[in-house]
């Protein structure tokens, strides 16, 4: 359970080994944030319930807006929740911390620092030595293939690039659990598909807990082990699904009828979410572009 | 006969057989010596530096027409030394010791002033951008006296310091200091949140996110307004010591004047110019050197 552990040569890096981490269990009761506006107290998430065992890989889905970054936000340690209680390990969350890693949408590599140093930064502030640190980074640089680059500065590297070395950075401090905020939202689909393979090879390896926020469907299936399907803001858990899919995943999986049927149901959740997130009274008719009776004349000659 | 005889008498051939040509050259041919790739490689810079040069010479050889012709229209250039002129007090003034004494005074008060309004404002910048409070607390103060130009502060300062010497300092250190603590200031708002949040989740604290995100990410716009308040230490600089000044290239130049030495302003004024540049390009550099991340 070593973030060296993550690639097959890590025998070959005695080096390095980051403090063990034997758990990483999180638990969300009860979870509420309410913030307050102009008009008044807005809930942004009502009532959340969730788990993530230990190594395990779990995904929230949700429409845009329903409070899933405010709850991944919230276990960062960036906002207290209005109500209820956020735990790791049983111990409840009073700010951000190297045990829990986060992966941003945006690309949050420090540009003034090199891709060595980017990945040095939470050892040195773990108060490591130089020489130590360095080593350590080279190791991990080096089990991600990311040795060739490591004296480049981010804005050099394309944007997988750039999340590939957030990936490493953030696992570098050996941290239990992994939070990432649609970390490949921003990638090329392209991308995105190698990010994704990369990401279930990773946590193969380490067996971290992952809590993964996205609202690409595929994208939590290929790689979760449960996903939590969020409903409109306010953000409640409308469902919880467990992806049987055998591993390690592989991208022909995506084709298979297990996957395609997973999908088909998650659409059916997601959409009547998405719809309300969207205004709420859309109906079957408005969707369709036929809202209004024209009374048998084309649009056309109703002008 | 004819016909076959015209495709070769031109001397271009068709352009698909250009095409198929020009690699051909390229291969058999050695490749050009190291002087010129290095050239070709700095094509534009060097255009540029011939370009400037000439756009000097084209200034010197303008001022040299006007003065030698003495034309006087409207803007009367009779006494407007020439560069000849110019040059031959330059020399005088080269050979004795005086000029450049004024010249190092001048930039002994600039060092002064400009240093201690960066070792001020700077911080107090980061801090002000870092805590509302304090922010709250200066800002007013800052934006009263943001507008009273460095010149208006001469009386003030004459009567505020012992010595005509820091009164001077005095100016300089205003001049300089509020373009500084605006930039840092402005710097401070643009931090992109994100890169802080990703300091603390790795375990940042509250004085290493500021040592190692906040200032590193400011550090551009800092040298924004060291750039800016070098130029407006040098503008009041001088016209503290035209007024009260003993010594100093300024007062150089104004005592030239009323001695009715008028090759010796322009050698006074040019002193300026080239020390002005000297001191904005030397910043730059001391910024390219802390900033490698942005070098181009």
């Amino acid at each position: 359970m070593t973030a060296a552990a993550f690639l097959p040569s890590a025998d070959a890096a005695p080096a390095y080994a980051p403090p063990k981490t034997t758990k990483g269990r999180v638990e969300v009761r009860g979870f509420g944030l309410t913030y307050d506006t102009a008009d008044g107290a807005t809930d942004a998430v009502s009532s959340v319930d969730l788990t993530v065992e230990p190594g395990e890989f779990v995904s929230i889905i949700g429409p845009s807006g329903c409070g899933k970054s405010t709850l991944l936000n919230a276990l960062a340690g960036f906002l207290k929740p209005t109500r209820g209680i956020v735990t790791v390990d049983g111990e409840p969350i009073t700010g951000p911390s190297a045990d829990r890693g986060m992966i941003f949408q945006q690309y949050s590599l420090f540009p003034w620092k090199t891709v060595r140093e980017n990945v040095e930064f939470g050892l040195k502030m773990k108060g490591m030595g130089r020489a130590e640190r360095s080593r350590a980074a080279r190791t991990l640089l080096g089990l991600a293939g990311l040795t060739p680059f490591e004296n480049h500065y981010p804005d050099r590297l394309s944007g997988g690039m750039k999340q590939r070395v957030g990936i490493v950075r953030a696992l570098a401090t050996g941290p239990r659990i992994l939070l990432l905020d649609e970390p490949f939202g921003a990638l090329d689909a392209q991308t995105r598909l190698i990010m994704q393979q990369i990401l279930t090879n990773m946590w193969q390896r380490l067996k971290i807990s992952v809590l993964f926020v996205t609202h690409d469907l595929d994208e939590a299936i290929f790689l979760s082990d449960r996903i939590y399907v969020m409903t409109a803001r306010p953000g409640e858990i409308k469902a919880e699904i467990t992806v049987p899919l055998p591993r390690p995943r592989l991208p022909a999986m995506t084709m298979s009828s297990e996957f395609l049927a997973l999908r088909r149901g998650l659409m059916s959740l997601i959409r009547e979410e998405s719809l309300k997130a969207m205004g709420g009274e859309l109906s079957a008719d408005g969707l369709q572009g036929l809202a209004i009776n024209l009374e048998g004349q084309d649009v056309f000659r109703a002008l | 006969m004819q016909t076959a005889a015209l495709p070769s008498s031109r001397e271009t051939p068709p352009p698909a057989a250009r095409v198929t040509a020009a690699p051909a050259p390229a291969t058999t041919t050695p490749r050009p010596a190291p002087l010129l790739r290095m050239v070709r490689r700095h094509r534009g810079e060097i255009r540029a530096v011939l370009v400037g040069a000439l756009s000097v010479a084209a200034f010197v050889l303008a001022w040299h027409l006007l003065t030698t012709y003495r034309v006087n229209l409207y803007v009367r250039f009779m006494n407007v030394p020439s560069p000849a002129d110019v040059l031959e007090s330059a020399r005088t003034a080269f050979a004795t010791s005086t000029f450049f004494q004024h010249v190092a005074i001048s930039c002994r008060r600039i060092l002064y002033g400009f240093l201690l309004a960066a070792a001020i404002a700077v911080p107090l910048g980061l801090m002000m951008g870092r805590f509302k409070l304090l922010s709250e607390i200066v800002f007013p103060v800052t934006e009263v006296l943001r507008p009273i130009p460095a010149i208006a502060w001469v009386p003030m300062a004459i009567m505020l310091w012992p010595t005509n010497e820091q009164s001077i300092v005095f100016i300089t250190f205003l001049g300089s200091f509020f373009p500084i603590l605006l930039n840092t200031l402005h710097g401070m708002a643009t931090v992109d949140p994100v890169l802080v949040r990703a300091a603390r989740c790795l375990g940042a604290t509250e004085a290493a996110t500021f040592r190692e995100v906040y200032l590193p990410a400011t550090l551009p716009q800092i040298f924004t307004g060291l750039t800016v308040g070098m130029g407006v230490a040098w503008v009041s600089l001088i016209a503290a010591e035209m007024i009260s000044g003993q010594f100093g290239i300024g007062y150089f130049t104004w005592e030239a004047y009323s001695l009715v030495q008028y090759s010796d302003i322009a050698l006074g004024m040019l002193a300026i110019g080239v020390l002005g540049l000297a001191s904005s390009w030397a910043i730059r550099l001391v910024g390219r050197l802390l900033m490698p991340w942005s070098a181009r």
